[in-house]
């Protein structure tokens, strides 16, 4: 296969040069080489790809995806995760260290990276453990983590309670100017919850998280971010609190950034009430008010990215009661058309939505990615924003199928996805990746 | 196509000339219950007390007996009676228990009546007393006592109308028009 | 009329007149209690198999009777053991018990939504015996019928629920079935085992008892489990019972023809003085002969439905 390709006639959207134009995009030896209204034939083979219709975007990038391994391949695989993720549109993906051993140390972020060069077909940056074993007492060795290529810290599904220790962590955080992730929750306000604390928990009878479970820890995190000067980046938001508490945070100039998921601007604890373990996540779906405040933090910047939390679930574990499944629901697939919908909805700009699934993420791990400049590596997602499909569990490529999104009818989806150069084809047409 | 088979006048002479049989062939009214199947043949089982009454100076006792939960086509059927009360407030050890129903059919509904009664009780003797019996039998049963014989097709229907469910007491050959 | 439905849920799903053919059909059904044979054939050759994977005498007593008075074969099946050991998944558990050709399913569950779960799989008709803090809608039913029968009217009774509302499916039903019929319900307990937001339920809530029972016709109360004293809902259970124990001098604050009913087993002494559980005013114990003849009912009712 030729090295050289030339995108033609696509409407190229790169926020973070602020370009919005039809225009043609040339790769040589895997690197972006050229982008302008109109480029000539390059010299030599070269491959053309037809772009015309079609959306040209930086490889989109997800902050927060459950990749599984190792220790939980029966969930899901590097291969399986990685495939997904270039169906859905993305091309790097930001791995959870809450796999079996913890990635707590070098030697399991080395493994997570040969297997990644092995058998991904993305770019995989693996996210280390605060603390030892996610334990919350002793913090892991960072500097190896961030050595072995670790991007960012976390204690991601075993948040750190204890928050002297997360005054730590954020403090020694900052010799290595990494982002400390948290996923925000007080552990002992969820106690045995199952699902979001309101008018559908009382009805259903089930027990319920008090959305207090995630502001009280936002409010701690903004606190120690202040404290310490640390880059602190607040994983999947849920809630109208949290939104509220982050926007007063960025005013008064605290270094935190935020995320939020698809299902949580799309569906409310309402999805809950036929029991459907699919629907069961952590934190909960919360009320229509809480979506409504994600809207509209997604709309005036509050929360700058939109992650995935891909977490999937073997379906025994998830065809259990409800009190017994498992939190967490894939989404890497389903994600970037999730996402399209708040520009026919009018929350955001086509170009806010790529911001956040691109530079945006990728400020937050300060990774040279998401951006078509010349001499950039070539990871390109190319989308049709106006094909109609509905998900299938069969269509997944996820190992695990654990969304409450099939069944549902989606508009846009990635058509060609190319990652350092190298284009990954057959996404919806019935082929394999691979 | 609808036609009255009994009239209200005809309907209380046949109540009177049954009356008049159980009390010939029971030698009087001595150790007799009336029991009628829910909800014509209780009906009828009151008017045939009085009646007695009448004649003897005293009325019989009478229960009422649901035979719902002894039916055998519990399994397939599509019109589906609401369950209503057995109430029998005495001993029928001993007793000859005259059992009413206003139409006799295919046995079928006698046949749980009976099943019913020994379940409840341990009569010396059960007879049998119908307002219409319209044939087409499908168990070895008869009546002692019967208002009117009534020889009719499979597909036409029988509907009793008592005063006691507000309306106007009378029988009704319906026959299906041949017309659809 | 039949009962046009395949399974018995909540009591939320079932309207007025299904509820009143229920409570209609179970007045029938009491008298065949009374007999010298309590046993009719209307359910012969029909399977019931009583799923519990949470232990209860009395509830799994009453529905098996009621089958067998019914001239069903009933089995028992306790789950709790079986399943977790094996690591098999509860629909796995239901599917090999339904291939064993079973017309109902009577499931009891610590997890709410497990009976809607199954419902939603299994040919047979699924009764509800009580999932998780959802709904006990057999209870609800009993609950209604013994306030029925004895007060003639429920619209516009003062009804109030005393204890956990927080973990109790009994309440919920009840609420429901209350509600619907028009009583004035309100509902009586600490505030950290009040579920939030329950006013939408169209019921008072009141942290007082002594407030709360004043005029009341019928005063539901409560078990309360006594785990929950460890899980921090109230500091002690002498606490509890002093601030919202029925006594005697409580009691007479009520309508001077009150009812008291609880679900059962009682703690005496906790929510409930003796005097009062074997006093006048209590009906507990036709709860529980409602209960079978209730439970006869939606058997009955279920497998006419299951005709059409
Ligand atoms: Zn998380």
């Amino acid at each position: 296969m030729s090295d050289k390709i030339l995108i033609k006639g696509g409407r190229i959207i790169d926020p973070s040069h602020k370009r919005d134009e039809v225009a043609d995009l040339l790769i040589e030896a895997g690197v972006i080489s050229g982008i302008s209204p109109s480029i000539a034939q390059p010299e030599g083979t070269f491959r053309t790809i037809d772009a015309r219709g079609l959306l040209v975007v930086p490889g989109l990038i997800d902050l927060h995806t459950h990749l599984r391994v190792p220790g939980f391949e029966y969930k899901e695989t590097i291969a399986s995760a990685t495939a997904a993720a270039a169906s859905g549109g993305f091309t790097t993906v930001c791995c959870m260290p809450n796999t079996n051993p913890v990635n707590d140390n070098q030697a399991v972020t080395e493994l997570i990276l040969e297997r990644a060069a092995a058998e991904g077909l993305v770019h995989v940056l693996p996210v280390g453990a605060i603390t030892k074993g996610s334990q919350g007492k002793e913090l892991a060795e960072m500097a190896e983590l961030v050595s072995a290529g670790c991007v960012a810290v976390s204690d991601d599904g075993l948040p750190v309670m204890n928050s002297e220790i997360m005054r730590l962590a954020m403090t020694y955080a900052t010799i290595f100017d990494i982002p400390v992730i948290d996923h925000c929750e007080d552990l002992n306000l969820t106690a045995d919850g199952v699902i979001f604390e309101g008018k559908v928990s009382t009805d259903l009878g089930l027990r319920g998280i008090p959305s207090s479970s995630e502001t009280v820890m936002v409010a701690r995190d903004i606190e120690l971010a202040e404290l310490t000067g640390a880059r602190v980046h607040l994983a999947h938001i849920s809630t109208a609190g949290s939104v509220q508490l982050i926007r007063e945070a960025k005013k008064r100039g605290i270094s935190v950034t935020a995320e939020t998921c698809p299902h949580y601007f799309t569906l409310t604890d309402e999805a809950l009430r036929g029991y459907d373990s699919n629907a069961k996540m952590k934190p909960p779906l919360a009320s229509s008010k809480d979506m409504e405040a994600i809207l509209a933090g997604l709309a005036d910047g509050t929360i700058e990215v939109i992650a995935t939390d891909h977490a999937p679930h073997a379906s025994e574990e998830k065809e259990q009661e409800l009190d017994c499944a498992p939190f967490g629901i894939i989404g890497l697939e389903t994600a970037l058309p999730l996402s399209l919908k708040l520009v026919e909805t009018g929350v955001l700009s086509l170009s806010d939505v790529i911001e956040k699934l691109t530079s945006g993420p990728a400020k937050v791990i300060g990774q040279k990615i998401g951006r078509l400049g010349i001499g950039d590596r070539a990871d390109i997602t190319l989308i049709d924003p106006d094909v109609e499909w509905t998900v299938k569990a069969s269509d997944m490529k996820s190992l695990s199928k654990n969304s409450p999104f099939i069944g549902w009818t989606m508009k846009g989806r990635a058509s060609t996805v190319i990652v350092s150069g190298k284009v990954l084809e057959g996404l919806y047409d019935g082929g394999k990746l691979r | 196509m609808e036609r009255v088979i009994l009239n209200s006048n005809e309907i209380s002479r046949a109540l009177t000339r049954i009356s008049h049989e159980i009390l010939e062939r029971n030698k009087g009214p001595k150790d007799l219950i009336l029991i009628g199947i829910q909800t014509g043949g209780v009906y009828l089982a009151q008017r045939l007390s009085s009646q007695i009454e009448k004649i003897e100076g005293d009325p019989l006792p009478v229960g009422a007996l649901d035979i719902t939960l002894y039916r055998d086509d519990l399994a397939n059927r599509s019109a589906y009676p609401t369950l209503k009360k057995t109430d029998i407030p005495f001993d029928m050890t001993d007793h000859k228990v005259i059992l009413v129903d206003d139409v006799l059919y295919t046995g079928r509904t006698i046949r749980a009546a009976l099943d019913s009664l020994i379940d409840l009780g341990r009569p010396r003797e059960i007879q049998l007393a119908v307002l219409i019996d319209r044939g087409h039998r499908e168990l070895p049963i008869r009546a002692d006592y019967v208002g009117k014989n009534l020889p009719t097709a499979f597909e036409e229907k029988v509907k009793v109308f008592l005063e006691e469910t507000g309306e106007e007491d009378r029988v009704i050959l319906n026959r299906p028009s041949k017309t659809h | 009329m039949p009962l046009k439905r395949k399974d018995i849920l909540s009591i939320d799903a079932l309207s007025c007149e299904e509820i009143d053919l229920i409570l209609q059909t179970a007045e029938s059904f009491k008298e065949v209690s009374t007999r010298d044979i309590k046993k009719v054939p209307a359910l012969r050759g029909k399977t019931i198999i009583n799923l519990f994977f949470e232990p209860s005498t009395r509830t799994r007593t009453s529905f098996e009777l009621a089958g067998k008075r019914l001239s069903a074969d009933v089995i028992n099946i306790s789950a709790a053991s079986s399943s977790a050991v094996k690591n098999e998944t509860i629909l796995d558990t239901a599917r090999n018990i339904e291939a064993m050709h079973s017309d109902f399913i009577v499931v009891r569950h610590s997890a709410s939504g497990v009976p809607q779960l199954l419902a939603g799989v299994l040919r047979s008709a699924v009764i509800n015996a009580g999932d998780g803090a959802h709904q006990h809608p057999s209870q609800g039913l009993l609950d209604l019928m013994t306030i029925k029968e004895k007060k003639g009217e429920i619209k516009g009774l003062k009804v109030v629920i005393v204890g956990d509302i927080l973990h109790s499916r009994v309440a919920r039903s009840d609420i429901q079935g209350l509600v619907k019929y028009g009583a004035e319900v309100c509902v009586v307990g600490p505030p950290t085992l009040i579920p939030s937001g329950i006013e939408r339920w169209g019921v008072k809530v009141s942290l007082h008892m002594d407030e709360a029972l004043v005029g009341a016709d019928i005063i539901i109360v409560l078990r309360l489990q006594l785990e929950r004293q460890s899980r921090g809902f109230f500091p002690t259970l002498r606490e509890y019972a002093m601030l919202y124990g029925l006594n005697q001098n409580r009691l007479n604050l009520a309508d001077p023809e009150v009812l008291v009913m609880h679900p059962g087993p009682i703690n005496r002494g906790i929510e409930l003085s003796s005097e009062i559980a074997d006093g006048l005013s209590s009906v507990i114990l036709d709860q529980v002969t409602n209960g079978l003849a209730v439970r006869m009912a939606l058997f009955f009712l279920l497998s006419e439905g299951s005709q059409h």
